[in-house]
């Protein structure tokens, strides 16, 4: 399974919570396929994206045919058929912010990063650069939005300053939950 | 609305009555205007999409004729300078967008792109190409997928959706990266495609197109080691004609059989022998389900399309499959057993080309169990679109021929097998025998009407020998689902149920040539009834050579010999090729794999309980380590669902205290449970 991120390592049984979630969902909109697009936004909601097992088993229990659901996956910029980081950036480059100087912004993301326009996800699943047309904050430019955060009037190195305050608090929680844990983790207990 | 007198509108000046049209679409033409389209088919729902039927109704400004319904006193112009330049430009926006290797297209000669930049006078494009090649899509054995010439008209998503209820392909994407693809952008050949061929057929251009297999033909015929054996289907003789500026529906027979002499085959049959047969062997096989209480009701088995959609959506009701193989099938089992001892030739110097109006018997000769080892019994399939080729290629004034006559005695036909082209045909032949069969009495009025017609779901009731025979006649997937599901359900009423996938039957195959004229099947459906009139015989129990056949060859009607040659087999079959999902995975170098299927058969029948059964029992007695979980869709064996595997062993009507029995019995022997066996009880997921 070449596509899942590696997220899995501590907890065997997430993906089986995730996919009880997917029944959980699919019984939610009564699998009518007219609900079919708050069942994609409820499974990205879970997964961070669409697997495309997933989306097959969507298909079959709606009983709608695949090629129908994926065209309606691709057809969204909301849908991700690609996973997605922990963390998703997005950098505003609506007519205001590109005006405002959005590109530094978003440069300064992907070299912090090591991400680019093909890359987008960082390999270690944490972060995801994005950009969107408009976020309808015109007054804020340039706006930056990280998870469901809107940050305004936002520089390159205050959205640096972002990612780093992100990484601490992620290496904080690691060794919080490192400790009591019934097992160490065995890779992963430093970083 | 209430008005009594007829209302009318105004299209270019001339007054039109309202007849009932849906839309000004159709009033337009039937004012004689033949507007331009690309996503109108009257049978297919109004898209609106292309943008070239525009009209200009006064008071209204321009309105798509399609898309607007008839309206009295309106007044419509057809053709205006802003009309005639708005088509001009969508026509060359498409053309900026296109491959253009037109001369080497598949359909440059019926190129509806083409002739409409003739039409529209576009010597031109004056926009810059942003043509950027992609790869074609060759995975299909019948069809070939050509995204750079899409004109995105959407006329195969919707056929493939609402004539055969399968929705293979679809949009995919947004604004310029629109293509109309598979399922995750699979092949053709890997996802739910029945190979019926209708989307290339209502295709204006040449995005999908019939794989030709044209090429292996003449090198066929140009090796003299080969004795090539050629059968041409029921469906063939009136079409071809029209690839020849002759009428649809016109029988050409004879010269098909000259045509293919000249082209080199050596020995000219017809597939409505074999037709003949089918209905020998499957009336038997229909009157012995019924007398001795088999499996009812019976499904036609002639048409590959209809077979494969039975295998992968109604996989529990194979058994009510006949399992007679199809009329071109029989014949190149038949000929390939028969005809090497008659010419003295060896198995593998003998070919079979089949000359069908359909796609899909190319991929039904490739089915491994219609042959011997690694020789098909059929060795290539031509549509009647590339024969037409061949002769074109040949330089044979196909018109001009002296009609010739078939070799015997596969040459040999009745009426009954000849109108199997037709929806209703193979239904109304069967009943020409079986009528007889069980009356023992001759049957002198030969022509069943009520089985004929053009509805795509159509009931007929005929008395036989006293007894009632409820009939379904069925053309269209869509429509053979809304029976099949009935059957599921055990509310079918019938008996003999015929499917065809095409609408109209193999008339109206997609093989058959690209038609200009909106009644073409009509007038060969005719064609095909006029022909089983001028024959002599009507029923295939009269064909001399056939009951010859039987007494010198295959034995008994439904025998041994018969069985092995002319019947089949039919297996469950996956819809899309995928990796199974993994929900649980063990890195332990002993770990039990255990997969079960969600697939829509496996999964009505509870399989997702199952699931949850294991991977809570799996959860609490610590078994993470030590299971590799995986949700898998469809392991084709949906009669004995749900279906679990355990450990490579396969657990039909699996229950999850079956499934937590197996696991048990597989992992105590060497890992005694670390808890007290909360048993089966917890499992219930909901």
């Amino acid at each position: 399974m070449a596509s899942m991120p590696n997220v899995v390592d501590r907890t065997e049984n997430v993906e089986i919570q995730k996919f009880e979630k997917v029944c959980c969902i699919l019984n939610r909109f009564g699998r009518r396929p007219s609900g079919l697009i708050p069942i994609l936004q409820a499974i990205q909601h879970e997964y961070q994206y669409l697997p495309e097992e997933v989306l097959t088993y969507v298909a079959t229990s709606l009983d709608v045919p695949p090629a129908r659901v994926f065209g309606v996956a691709t057809f969204y910029a909301h849908f991700a058929l690609e996973p997605k980081g922990k963390h998703v950036i997005r950098v505003c480059d609506g007519t205001a912010c590109h005006v405002k100087q959005s590109l530094p912004i978003l440069e300064a993301l992907h070299k912090t990063l090591g991400t680019s326009e093909k890359n987008k996800t960082t390999p270690d699943m944490m972060f995801t650069v994005e950009t969107v047309a408009c976020l309808g904050a015109c007054g804020l430019a340039p706006v930056v939005v990280i998870d469901e955060q809107v940050h305004g009037q936002v520089t390159p190195q205050g959205a640096v300053g972002l990612i780093n305050d992100i990484r601490a608090m992620e290496a904080l929680q690691k060794t919080a939950v490192a400790t009591p844990a019934e097992q160490p983790a065995t890779e992963e207990s430093h970083v | 609305m209430n008005k009594v007198t007829q209302p009318t509108l105004t299209i270019d000046g001339k007054t039109v009555a309202i007849e009932g049209e849906r839309n000004l679409l159709e009033l337009v033409r039937k004012a004689n205007i033949d507007l331009p389209t690309f996503c109108y088919h009257s049978e297919l729902s109004v898209y609106g999409a292309c943008r070239l039927c525009l009209v200009q109704i006064e008071g209204r400004g321009i309105q798509g004729a399609c898309s607007t319904p008839p309206e009295p006193g309106l007044k419509i112009q057809t053709t205006t300078p802003q009309i005639r330049e708005i088509r001009k430009i969508a026509v060359e926006l498409l053309l900026a967008n296109h491959d253009q290797s037109c001369p080497t297209c598949a359909r440059s000669a019926n190129c509806q792109l083409q002739s409409l930049a003739q039409r529209l006078g576009i010597k031109k494009v004056r926009f810059k190409s942003v043509y950027q090649p992609v790869p074609l899509d060759e995975s299909s054995p019948s069809l070939v997928r050509d995204p750079n010439k899409c004109v995105l008209c959407g006329d195969c998503v919707r056929t493939c959706t609402e004539i055969q209820g399968i929705g293979a392909i679809d949009f995919t994407h947004r604004g310029h990266e629109v293509t109309v693809q598979p399922a995750f952008g699979k092949n053709l050949g890997d996802v739910e495609c029945v190979n019926c061929g209708q989307c290339a057929s209502v295709c204006p251009t040449g995005a999908l197109t019939i794989k030709s297999e044209v090429d292996q033909v003449w090198n066929l015929l140009a090796d003299p080691a080969k004795t090539v054996v050629v059968q041409i289907a029921p469906a063939v003789r009136v079409g071809l004609g029209e690839c020849f500026g002759l009428k649809p529906g016109e029988i050409t027979t004879g010269r098909i059989v000259a045509a293919l002499k000249q082209l080199g085959f050596n020995q000219i049959y017809d597939t409505s022998f074999a037709a003949d047969l089918t209905v020998i062997e499957e009336g038997s096989e229909f009157l012995e389900r019924k007398s001795q209480g088999g499996t009812l009701p019976m499904f036609t088995s002639c048409c590959p399309g209809w077979v494969k959609y039975a295998e992968q959506y109604f996989p529990e009701l194979l058994p009510n499959l006949s399992t007679c193989r199809s009329p071109q099938a029989m014949f190149g089992s038949l000929v390939k057993s028969m005809l090497p001892d008659q010419l003295k030739v060896e198995r593998k110097n003998l070919k079979v080309v089949a000359i069908m109006p359909c796609t899909a018997k190319k991929f039904e000769a490739q089915r491994p169990e219609l042959g011997i080892d690694s020789d098909p019994d059929v060795d290539y399939v031509l549509t009647t679109q590339e024969l037409a080729q061949m002769i074109q290629s040949a330089g044979i004034m196909f018109d001009t021929l002296q009609p010739e006559s078939f070799d015997m005695p596969f040459g040999f036909y009745t009426g009954a097998g000849v109108i199997f082209g037709n929806s209703g045909g193979v239904m109304e032949a069967v009943l020409r025998y079986a009528a007889e069969k069980a009356t023992g009495k001759k049957l002198e009025q030969v022509e069943f009407q009520q089985v004929r017609g053009d509805s795509g779901l159509r009931e007929a009731t005929v008395m036989v020998n006293g007894a009632e025979l409820k009939l379904a006649i069925v053309h269209g997937l869509r429509n053979a689902r809304v029976v099949a599901e009935e059957v599921r359900a055990g509310k079918s009423r019938y008996d003999l149920i015929e499917v065809m996938a095409c609408p109209g039957g193999c008339v109206g195959g997609a093989g058959q040539p690209v038609s200009t004229s909106r009644d073409a099947r009509a007038l060969r459906t005719k064609g095909l009834y006029h022909a089983d009139k001028m024959l002599q015989l009507h029923k295939s129990q009269d064909n001399v050579f056939i009951t010859e056949c039987y007494a010198k060859f295959l034995g008994d009607i439904g025998g041994e010999k018969a069985h092995h040659l002319l019947h089949t087999t039919y297996q469950s079959r996956r819809r899309i090729m995928e990796d199974p999902l993994p929900l649980m995975q063990s890195q332990a170098a002993d770990k039990l794999k255990v997969s079960v299927c969600l697939g829509t058969n496996c999964f009505l029948k509870g399989s997702q309980d199952v699931l949850n059964g294991i991977l809570r029992h799996a959860e609490q007695n610590g078994l993470e380590g030590r299971l590799d979980v995986r949700a898998g869709f469809c392991f084709e064996k949906c009669e004995t669902g749900p279906t679990v595997m355990i450990g490579g062993q396969h657990i039909p009507h699996c229950t999850a205290h079956k499934a937590i029995e197996e696991l048990n019995s597989r992992i105590d022997g060497d890992n005694p449970s670390p808890q007290a066996d909360t048993g089966p009880g917890s499992t219930d997921a909901r």
